[in-house]
């Protein structure tokens, strides 16, 4: 069963054609990874997801229904099943990290403060982030904040959960904490669409990987074949960039 | 010390002698005394000085006047306090409204910006004399006839105003990301800016209310004009009684009194904001 299919998404930035025709199918359980140069369209693909921004043509499914159906007017209903973590993290520097957790279970979906609190506490400490509930975003390193970042994506419990470049910014100690957890969270079933530029996580962590270039996935196959024996010369062209810049 | 030695990459702190530590201090003193002595000198060695003396800075007569004055300031003062509250408060209305999106929403949206437009751009001495005479005048039942009121009311709606643009700007101020992850979180557009936005962009432009603040509190004087007893309407019935020009100089000292420690209030907290600033920067 797929959790998302993307069919034929295409979306302009004014005359830019940043998506162009995508498909891309989702199982759930399973983990699919997005590489590519920088601005070939990674991010705007996930937006695209959520509803963060608008495509021009195609359709996204949620477990078969389109995103753009009454079912979805509600942006709620989406926001609770496909949770997305940003690059640069996002939290909301005005308040602690245990509000920032539970802003969005105890105002959208209605989680008593003492619930709410209590899941937040043990995401918290999963992560290895106790003892920091009640400290302020800016008081943490960029590790810490990516895992408080990850942490409230998680606090709504979704079906799908986006990465963005999430270990960009950690400390090299940290990543394989980060990756570990994330592994920990595919072992639990979690399905997730994973943008990264590091080449070693994604071949660790996903069952497909795909290619994108210019807006368009090039190439898609699981990991142990699309890094050893790339089919298509834009692919090669990438990965023998990125091997020679020592990043595999 | 032990521990200087372990560190000899820290330079030996520097021991002022006593003459660098006083001579710079007293040259200040010297250069200021002179300059401000001998304008001093200047002034009151002018032919005129007993007279101005007389008419501007007769101790006695600011002593006589004190009491009127002092009571007419506090009705400044309260009608500032009051009609702060108002304006941070009609003003974050209005800069909410301004930001709202949607179609639906296009009438609130356009009703704030012809407001904003309009009472930017008219004299509060204007407004002042449209409201606090020209709605007693009406004798409209159920409304307030007190010029007092209607003045203050007159002070609230003009510089709301300014008071919404500033917030608008602190609103926009806000990073993108914000709003991105309040959105992907399933906050609705009222919750992005109650939880998100607004307390952002209050702490982002609290020293320019501070200073709107500041220039409020001299314009309250405004309403004297429509007859209200405030300050500056008590120190001219005290001038026009005894053509003696030293009661405004009492009420300039209290209103100075009020402002100078505001301001100073206000570049401490813009000092602060600024020091959090670069903190998140580094
Ligand atoms: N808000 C925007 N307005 C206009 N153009 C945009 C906007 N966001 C992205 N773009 C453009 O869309 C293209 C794809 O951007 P996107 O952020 O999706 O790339 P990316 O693959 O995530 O890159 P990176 O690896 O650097 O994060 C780029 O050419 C970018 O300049
Ligand atoms: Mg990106």
């Amino acid at each position: 069963m797929d959790r998302i299919r993307i069919e034929n998404v295409t979306k302009y930035y004014g005359e830019n054609l940043v998506l162009d025709a995508v498909n891309l199918s989702v199982r759930e359980h399973e983990v699919v990874c997005l590489i590519g140069a920088s601005g070939s369209g990674k991010s705007t693909l996930l937006r695209c997801v959520n509803k963060l921004v608008p495509f021009d043509h195609g359709t996204i499914y949620l477990d078969g229904v389109s995103i753009a159906a009454d079912h979805f007017k509600n942006n709620n209903e989406l926001h609770k099943r496909v949770g997305i973590v940003f690059q640069a993290y996002n939290l909301f520097p005005h308040i602690n990290v245990l509000d920032n957790v539970t802003l969005a279970p105890r105002k959208v979906h209605g989680v008593t403060r003492a619930e709410a609190e209590r899941r937040a506490h043990e995401l918290l400490n999963m992560f290895g982030l106790e003892g920091y509930a009640r400290s302020y975003p800016e008081r943490l390193s960029g590790g810490q904040q990516q895992r408080v970042a990850i942490v409230r994506a998680l606090a709504t419990q979704p079906d799908v959960l986006m990465l963005d470049e999430v270990t960009a910014a950690l400390d090299p100690e940290l990543i394989g904490g980060v990756l570990k957890i994330i592994k920990d969270l595919k072992d639990k079933g979690m399905t997730m669409i994973i943008v990264t530029h590091e080449m070693g996580f994604a071949r660790d962590v996903a069952d497909r990987v795909c290619f994108l270039e210019g807006g368009r996935i090039l190439e898609e196959a699981p990991p142990d074949k699309l890094f050893a024996k790339p089919e298509n010369p834009r692919t090669q062209q990438f990965l023998q960039r990125i091997i020679e810049a020592g990043r595999l | 010390m032990s521990s200087e030695r372990s560190a000899p990459a820290l330079p030996a702190r520097q021991t002022l002698t006593f003459r660098e530590r006083y001579v710079p201090f007293l040259i200040s003193f010297v250069s200021v005394a002179i300059v401000f002595g001998g304008l001093w000198r200047v002034i009151t060695s002018a032919e005129h000085w007993p007279r101005i003396k007389l008419q501007f800075f007769n101790l006695e007569a600011i002593v006589a006047a004190f009491p009127n004055v002092l009571r007419g300031f506090g009705i400044n003062m309260t009608v500032w306090a009051i009609a702060l509250v108002a304006i941070s408060i009609w003003a974050l209305v209005l800069a909410v409204f301004r930001s709202l999106h949607g179609p639906w929403l296009a009438p609130i949206r356009l009703f704030s910006i012809i407001y904003i437009d309009l009472l930017r751009g008219l004299p509060s001495l204007l407004l002042v004399l449209l409201f606090g005479f020209g709605v007693p005048a009406l004798q409209i039942p159920g409304l307030p006839r007190s010029s007092l009121f209607w003045g203050g009311v007159a002070m609230v709606l003009g510089y709301s105003a300014y008071a919404a643009e500033v917030y608008r700007s602190g609103m926009e101020a806000v990073h993108d990301g914000q709003r991105a992850a309040a959105k992907a979180l399933g906050l609705s557009q009222w919750q992005t800016l109650r939880h998100a936005i607004v307390p952002q962009a209050v702490r982002n432009v609290l020293p320019a209310l501070l200073n709107l603040a500041v220039a409020l509190q001299k314009d309250v004087a405004l309403l004297s004009v429509i007859g209200v007893r405030d300050a500056v309407r008590e120190a001219q019935i005290y001038t026009a009684r005894t053509f003696n020009y030293s009661s405004l100089i009492a009420a300039a000292l209290l209103f100075l009194a009020a402002t100078i420690p505001m301001a100073r209030f206000t570049d401490y907290v813009a000092r602060k904001d600024q020091e959090r600033r670069l903190q998140r920067t580094v």
